[in-house]
């Protein structure tokens, strides 16, 4: 993998004091919006370097403002045109709009093409936007294991809409839920009986439901056939709205905003807004616990101990679990 | 901290091939690097941009049109005012050797014509990125 080793927050260029800069200089300037100490933060805690526990903690109280909305669904199916849109919009009322868009990494480099941008072009230049591509780095459920913390670091300093999406290859991308107030399903028209691929289980995440490419025939029964789909799954309190939209022409925008917008003020009045961050927040230190034992416990085992164990394993002198019982012995 | 090397890629210009950049997209993905791709038409303003949000480590630019000498300064000059000093400039494309000095002035690194080798191109991402840094792989 081609890797860098960067000196956390100093970097040559900025322009910064003589000391290299400590992470609550950086909290401080990009408290102060400046751009390039916010994108400093932000691959701080994507690449989970030294600094970033500092920053969390300086950045956390004021985490649980913003308005998280998740875009998820099979790939082409228009996520990123339709996030280009929903920002757009989002802008019209709140002066700060974050996109996070998360991308596959090649299982056989590392490498990763991040492509949604080529959708948000017309956002570029939008003092109030801030865009920010993610490789998955192997994590899958649609997110990059940073993810949540990316949002969190935006969330922190201010902006008022987070507009999170999701990978998008046809996996069980269920992570979302973890992260956004809100899901938004994106599917689209003619797909037939492949409906059926969109598995009980993906639909169920989805709080609005949404059939893009509504300018193309057959969205109708799309739609009727989603509905169907919903009536067979279980009562639930919230009844998911099937908005028919066209990120093309900027078509059911309004109801796909307004369905948004039910979502969110039914999920802060019924409590389940409340639930979903309990959830996401024990989700969340639920994984950095497993990543900190883990790296305590191969500390402890130690390369050498593990090294020796796999070889015996390998010609089968031991067995697996013998072998980990054994180096957890010590 | 180990991660990969951020790349911004961006096809420069009026026409609407991005081709060469594409491939050049690929190489730099299986080196290992992740690559922000922004398709075509990008303006100096949108490829700045792009670079100082997404924290890139360098950016590639690839131009057929013949507007280098007004694309590559301009660059130059937006990043000298973002404070991206420490970004990695380089070009691809039609770009007449007689005008990679000039070039070279204006912070575009390396140029590479149409016949570079990616293996050419990616090595030398991966060694020039930690050079212009001032830190060590
Ligand atoms: N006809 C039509 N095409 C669309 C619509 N939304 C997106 N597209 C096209 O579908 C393709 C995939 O869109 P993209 O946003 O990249 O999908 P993603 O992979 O889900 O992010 C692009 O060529 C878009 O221009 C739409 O509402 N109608
Ligand atoms: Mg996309």
């Amino acid at each position: 993998m081609a890797t860098i080793r960067r000196a956390g927050a100093s970097r040559p260029g900025t322009p910064a004091p003589e000391n290299p800069a400590t992470s609550s200089d950086l909290v401080a300037r990009a408290r102060s919006g400046d751009k390039r100490s916010i994108a400093r933060l932000l691959t701080i805690v994507e690449n989970d370097e030294p600094e970033a526990a500092d920053a969390m903690r300086a950045l956390y109280p004021d985490t649980g403002r913003a308005q998280i909305v998740g875009i998820t669904g099979p790939p082409g199916g228009g996520k990123s045109t339709l996030v280009n849109r929903l920002a757009a919009a989002f802008r019209e009322r709140a002066s700060h709009v974050a996109i996070v868009a998360v991308d596959p990494s090649s299982p056989f480099s590392g490498g990763a093409i991040l492509g949604d941008r080529i959708r948000m072009r017309e956002r570029f230049l939008d003092e109030g936007i801030f865009i920010r591509s993610m490789a998955s780095r192997g994590h899958t459920g649609g997110l990059a294991r940073a993810t949540v913390r990316v949002v969190n670091v935006l969330d922190a300093l201010g902006t008022d809409v987070v507009l999170v999406e999701t990978v998008g290859v046809g996996q069980e991308e269920v992570d979302v839920i973890r992260v956004a107030d809100t899901v938004c399903l994106v599917t689209v028209p003619g797909l037939g009986d492949d409906i059926q691929a969109i598995k009980a289980g993906i639909l169920e995440i989805a709080d609005v439901l949404v059939v893009n490419k509504a300018d193309r025939p057959g969205a109708d029964e799309t739609a009727r056939d989603l509905a169907q789909m919903l009536s067979l799954a279980k009562d639930r309190p919230w009844k998911t709205p099937i908005i028919r939209t066209s990120a093309q022409t900027g078509e059911g925008l309004p109801q796909l905003l307004d369905a948004i917008a039910k979502h969110r003020s039914w999920s802060l009045s019924s409590g389940e807004h409340e639930d979903r961050r309990r959830a996401a927040a024990r989700a969340e230190v639920e994984a950095l616990l497993r990543e900190a034992l883990l790296r305590e416990l191969e500390g402890r085992v130690g390369a050498a101990r593990l090294n020796a164990a796999v070889a015996r394993v390998a010609e089968r002198s031991i067995d697996p679990y013998a072998a980990v019982e054994e180096l957890l012995r010590r | 901290m180990k991660r990969p090397i951020r790349v911004v890629v961006a096809k420069a210009g009026l026409d609407g091939h991005d081709r060469g950049a594409k491939v050049v997209a690929r190489a730099l993905r299986d080196a290992g690097m992740e690559v922000i791709y922004t398709g075509v038409h990008q303006t100096p303003e949108q490829v700045v941009e792009t670079a100082l949000q997404e924290d890139a480590d360098a950016i590639g630019v690839s131009l057929l049109s013949g507007a280098h000498n007004y694309i590559f300064p301009r660059i130059n000059e937006l990043m000298k005012e973002k404070g991206l000093d420490d970004v990695l400039l380089f070009g691809g494309g039609i770009i007449p050797e007689a005008d990679w000095p000039g070039l070279r002035k204006v912070g575009v690194e390396r140029v590479f014509p149409p016949g570079a080798s990616l293996e050419e191109i990616t090595t030398y991402v991966r060694a020039a990125v930690p050079k212009k840094r001032g830190v060590e792989v």
